[in-house]
């Protein structure tokens, strides 16, 4: 069995977002990417399955400039035996890059796709869902376990207040969640024979593909400035508080 | 050291730092040679995130190095196009009349306002088309000496706990063997430590004395900026005993450059080179800049100041010292990336010439020092940073305008450093305590909020990379007598006095250091080991610093 993982170059996750002074959005020029977390997660769980012998082959897919294959270089350094690299705009929208998976897809078809929950720069979670639902394939979402047997996997779902097991038929989706795994380390041996390994760029018109935005930004802004705290005196002082000047209760 | 085997690859030249000097190398290296394979590491996440500077460079050995860097793209951009230097009081200021004469090494004309962590990057992606290997996020961690010959470094192993096991992610370090091997970790390089005193690279030369620079990068209101100005002062906080000064440049997409450097041969236990920092910025010469805008970025980093009298021995069996790993910021100029890049490139006709004759050494890097313009401005300014450090900051100052205008640096005598920066401060008893003022959350803020914006992260789970050789040293030297001062000096408030009132104990937040190296030098007792933690961890610091 082929996995597909796709990957997404970010924002680094240490660095704190600057907003661009016109807020049309983030500055990206000169600031740290790297990997989207839940998508080395992604990676992380495709390789363990590899190594396994549950899948045979690890394919990793980015949509986005030509950087992008650095983030592809990474993965393949952690495992993954070889990369495609869709040339797009910078952060294509999730229902574009839903339909360049899709044809990636039938390109490679895979018995499953491992995406993250959500990329850490829009917050979207939606890629994986419009995935499924475009090639009408069974998705478990916010995975926290994964067991594959038998032309099905068991997927533990993290939901509010516990886990939700539900089984798929292959092929299917997953998307990860935080506590699927710990992704390792990327060694220097490693960096070193993942330069060597195959990288395929493509462009998302070759595929056919309409990436046109749907969506338009309106602004984007910086949360508000915490306030300063003060020290009340008694607990009827806090509760007159909390109910007149924070109105939570 | 690893018991497991560790992976090992063989280079011409590994190259230890992705810093200006370092890149120059590699890419002098394959510009003479291009058979000749070339690794780099560089301990930062990626280049440049660890580079601090101001910067104002002067583009002579880039121009040197690739004479089309216009047309390459370089990202100089910002010419200097006006400057001053202040001489503050507490609240006014005078400037300095005759500046291109009294101090000729000031001017700028003709050099640009920079990010150098851009630049750096720059020279990276020029190196990586020359064909030079380089790996971001591995740190040199261990000197391979064979034979008495530095035969490369091994990267430090990943995954260690912080009780020193083997956890779920361990990555055993990887050998990489050189030819030749360039250290290029900057000023204080831990591994260049380890190689000066395995060799007595610095026998019969000064020690080396050291600066603390603070840097903040702010975004100014659009009707404000004044890209291409330069402004430099010095005086007032700092008392006459202390050496130091400030910078405010305008440069980029309004952008200012803020920063501070203090000599750490400063004797005051008391002081605290980032409280200096913050309380400058609410005087009017630069109170009158920031006001209106935020603060986007902070680094720190020690540089440094001994200049030729303090440069050791550049080479040894295996390899050679470069940068500011050997100290060849010229002082006077306050710039070091003209000088580091010049090193870099001599270093790699030396090492190109011992590769095809099969040398040991690459000895003729000292000789081609010396016969440079590096050497020529490094001897020029050699009286200026002692004489401060001996006369003090006025009557220094005045001695550094006789050496610039009448002996123009020809000066028949050379003067001396004689102590090392950790044995001159003063007993907390013998110190007057400076009050700085609160933090006020608009112009000044305090170290944690600080070092968050430096982006710094280290996997929490590794061995406390702040080695304190001997703990109750601590008790009896850095409280007792001079009252912790490593809690004032370091930039990020990685040194923590707690229950000071009863039972006062160090405790090392390790995960906030920014890589200044300033414990490892300022530390009295040279208690304090600073070794490589985990590669990729540290600052990460964005375009502007």
């Amino acid at each position: 069995m082929k996995i597909v993982v796709p990957v997404k170059r970010v924002v680094d996750y240490n660095i704190k977002p600057r907003v661009k002074a016109d807020g049309s959005g983030v500055e990206t020029a000169g600031v740290k990417m790297s990997m989207n977390p839940f998508d080395e997660i992604a990676v992380e769980e495709a390789i363990r399955l590899k190594e396994k012998g549950v899948a045979t082959e690890v394919v990793v897919v980015s949509i986005g400039v030509q950087q992008a294959q650095d983030t592809l270089r990474t993965a393949m350094a952690m495992g993954a035996d070889r990369a495609i690299l869709v040339l797009s705009e910078e952060s294509p929208e999730p229902l574009a890059v839903a339909k360049v998976l899709k044809a990636i897809v039938a390109k490679e078809e895979p018995g499953l796709v491992i995406l993250g929950k959500q990329a850490i720069d829009d917050d979207m979670n939606a890629t994986g869902q419009m995935l499924a639902g475009l090639l009408g394939w069974g998705q478990g979402t916010f995975a926290g376990k994964v067991d594959v047997a038998d032309g099905s996997v068991r997927v533990s779902r993290e939901i509010d207040g516990g886990t939700e097991e539900v089984s798929l038929t292959l092929p299917a989706i997953i998307t990860a969640d935080l506590r699927l795994n710990e992704p390792r380390y990327a060694s220097l041996p490693n960096i070193m024979k993942a330069r060597k390994k195959p990288l395929e760029t493509l462009n998302a018109a070759d595929l056919g593909v309409d990436m046109t935005r749907r969506l338009t930004v309106v602004s984007v802004a910086e949360p508000p400035q915490r306030q300063a705290g003060v020290k009340v005196g008694s607990v009827s002082e806090l509760v007159e508080k909390l109910r007149n000047e924070a109105k939570v209760i | 050291m690893s018991e497991t085997v560790r992976e090992s690859m063989e280079f011409d030249v590994v190259i230890v730092g992705g810093g200006p000097a370092g890149l120059a190398a590699a890419i002098r290296l394959r510009q003479l040679s291009p058979e000749t394979s070339v690794c780099l590491i560089e301990k930062g996440s990626e280049i440049g995130a660890h580079i601090v500077s101001g910067a104002v460079i002067e583009p002579r050995a880039l121009a040197e190095l690739l004479p089309d860097w216009k047309e390459r793209g370089a990202p100089l951009n910002t010419a200097v196009t006006a400057e001053e230097m202040l001489y503050l009081t507490e609240t006014g200021s005078v400037r300095v009349p005759f500046l291109d004469k009294l101090m000729p090494h000031m001017a700028n004309h003709g050099n640009y306002i920079v990010s150098l962590g851009e630049v750096c990057r720059w020279l990276a992606t020029q190196a990586e088309e020359l064909g030079v290997e380089i790996y971001p996020g591995f740190a040199g961690a261990e000197v391979l000496i064979e034979n008495n010959r530095v035969a490369g470094v091994a990267t430090g192993d990943m995954g260690i706990t912080r009780e020193g096991e083997h956890g779920p992610n361990y990555q055993p370090g990887m050998e990489l063997r050189g030819r030749y091997t360039l250290f290029a970790e900057g000023c204080r390089g831990s591994l260049t430590k380890q190689v000066m005193a395995h060799y007595d690279l610095r026998k019969g030369v000064d020690p080396q004395t050291y600066g603390l620079g603070i840097k903040e990068v702010w975004e100014i209101p659009a009707e404000k900026h004044r890209p291409g100005l330069v402004q430099h002062s010095f005086g007032w906080p700092l008392d006459d005993q202390t050496y130091g000064g400030a910078w405010l440049y305008h440069f980029g997409e309004n952008l200012v450059s803020y920063g501070f450097v203090v000599g750490l041969d400063y004797p005051n236990t008391w002081l605290s080179p980032f409280e200096e920092m913050q309380r400058l910025k609410l005087h009017p010469a630069f109170r009158k800049h920031l006001e209106g805008g935020r603060r986007v970025s902070y680094g720190a980093r020690a540089l440094s100041e001994g200049g030729l009298q303090a440069v050791p021995r550049l080479t040894f069996p295996g390899g050679a010292l470069i940068g500011d790993s050997a100290g060849f910021l010229n002082v006077p100029k306050i710039k070091g990336t003209h000088t580091a890049m010049k090193s870099g490139m001599l270093a790699a006709e030396a090492v190109v010439e011992a590769l095809a004759s099969n040398r040991p050494e690459p000895a003729s890097f000292t000789q081609r020092v010396k016969d440079s313009w590096l050497w020529e401005e490094l001897r020029t300014a050699r009286n200026i940073r002692p004489a401060f450090a001996r006369f003090g900051m006025k009557k220094g100052a005045i001695y550094a305008g006789i050496d610039a205008m009448l002996l123009k640096g020809r000066a028949p005598w050379t003067l001396h450093f004689k102590h090392q920066d950790n044995e001159v401060l003063k007993p907390a008893s013998l110190c007057e305590k400076p009050a700085y003022p609160k933090p006020d959350g608009q112009l000044t803020f305090d170290r944690l909020s600080s070092v968050f914006l430096s982006a710094t992260n280290h996997e929490e789970d590794q061995p406390v990379h702040l080695r304190v050789k001997n703990l109750s040293l601590w008790k009896t030297v850095n409280w007792d007598v001079f009252r912790a001062p490593e809690s004032r000096y370091c930039p990020a408030g990685v040194y923590e006095v707690v229950d000071e009132a009863t039972d006062p104990r160090l405790q090392i937040n390790a995960q906030n250091c920014v890589h200044c190296k300033t414990c490892d030098i300022k530390d009295p007792a040279q208690n304090i080991d600073w070794a490589v933690p985990e590669g990729g961890g540290g600052p990460n610091y964005p375009a502007g610093m």
